[in-house]
């Protein structure tokens, strides 16, 4: 055990250079964001689904809506407490939440995520300029 | 650890003991299941419905390209389509052809003036046998089973274009550019494209789901019919039957569900 001394400073290096990030950042961490909703979308206190299921799930609920608009031609949603809604992302979806900016980009921008649905969908910005 | 006799058959004891609660464990578990209410998917009251939609073109009543013009504005209009000037970057849904391209084959060598000058509204056939479909490596175009339209899925296009190399009509156009500054006035009721993929008549789908006939068709005030195929008393089928209409390339054996009376 001759090299002991530079095995100890090799160890507490290595250590120090992996949790770099976590103490470099410690205390730093981004406030989830705020979402808002605008004066039609608290109007309207529910969504399609309860919000706990829309937040975990809109993903999958949008995937099942556009296969089946899009494949099978249905494109009337019936939700649980058995109101309609037609299966729409810039007509249904952005009717209510008419601030995409302030509602869908902020929660996407703080997960890092980049849905590239607004390449062919129509957003509000574009709705605006139309 | 000293394996007794006594000591084993105390653990079996209790590992069957513990299979006996396994039902009570999917008990549980279904209940939770059933706890999620479930929503239903369905088509609106209004959506026409048919066997296989098809097209009949009076072209008789189309004299030259200003009679075809407000059918493709209308088209163009309501689905985004861009007008792109460059040749190789068209986007086309629906337009005019001569006569000796809409029907090669079908060209004598000396043609009536007024056949030879005038064009001929063509789009996509939406065949009963679509090349496109069987081309297509991810289903993105497939031919919908309630009404036979031939429809392209944007969202699984890849752009690889083997549809439009399969599609004998030239009915497909791809996106090279991004369409949307192209687009004159964006109808913020339908998505446009973009750019790497490959787009094509519709038969106005979104259209016909709300009860609505095809863009053109409305428009083109009684010079096109739009009904089912597979309906012996649809308009469309008594146009045929007393009227003698041709189809584009049909020696192919596509089987296009649109049809010319000449």
């Amino acid at each position: 055990m001759k090299d002991k001394k530079i095995i100890i400073t090799g160890v507490v290096i290595f250590i120090v250079i992996v949790t770099f990030p976590f103490w470099y950042n410690r205390g730093k961490a981004a406030p989830a964001p705020e979402l808002q909703l605008t004066d039609k979308a608290k109007a309207a206190k529910v969504c399609v689904r309860s919000t706990e299921y829309m937040k975990a799930e809109h993903m999958q609920l949008l995937d099942v809506w556009r296969e089946a608009v899009v494949r099978k031609g249905e494109r009337i949603y019936v939700s649980p407490d058995g109101k309609e809604y037609n299966m729409s992302l810039s007509n249904t979806c952005l009717d209510c939440h008419a601030n995409k900016t302030e509602f869908c980009d902020r929660c996407h921008n703080y997960a890092s995520v980049r849905p590239y649905c607004w390449d062919c969908h129509i957003d509000d910005k574009l709705k605006e300029k139309s | 650890m000293d394996s007794s006799r006594r000591r084993i058959l105390q653990l079996l004891g209790l590992s069957s003991l513990a299979l006996t609660a396994k039902p009570v464990f999917n008990a549980f578990a279904v209940e939770e299941h059933a706890e999620k209410p479930k929503a239903i998917l369905k088509d609106g009251e209004n959506a026409l419905k048919a066997k296989q939609w098809a097209l009949v073109i009076d072209t008789r009543q189309f004299e030259s390209e200003e009679d075809l013009e407000p059918l493709v504005e209308v088209c163009n209009k309501v689905h985004n389509v861009p007008h792109l000037s460059e040749k190789r970057h068209e986007i086309k849904w629906i337009w005019g052809e001569h006569y000796h391209n809409a029907f090669p084959g079908k060209a004598a060598r000396f043609l009536s003036e007024e056949v030879e000058h005038k064009p001929f509204l063509v789009l996509c056939n939406h065949c009963e046998n679509p090349p496109c479909v069987r081309a297509c490596p991810t289903q993105a175009t497939f031919k919908r089973e309630s009404d036979g339209i031939v429809l392209m899925d944007f969202h699984r296009c890849i752009g690889c274009r083997f549809c439009m190399a399969a599609c004998p009509f030239g009915a497909r156009s791809f996106n090279f550019r991004d369409p949307r500054p192209f687009i004159k006035e964006i109808n913020d009721k339908f998505p446009t494209r973009a750019k790497g993929v490959v787009e094509k008549c519709n038969f106005c789908a979104e259209r016909l789901a709300v009860g609505q006939l095809p863009a053109c068709v409305e428009v083109s005030e009684g010079k096109l019919a739009f009904g089912d195929l597979y309906d012996p008393e649809s308009n469309v089928r008594e146009l045929i039957r007393t009227h003698f209409t041709i189809r584009r390339k049909q020696t192919l054996g596509t089987e296009p569900s649109v049809y010319y009376i000449v």
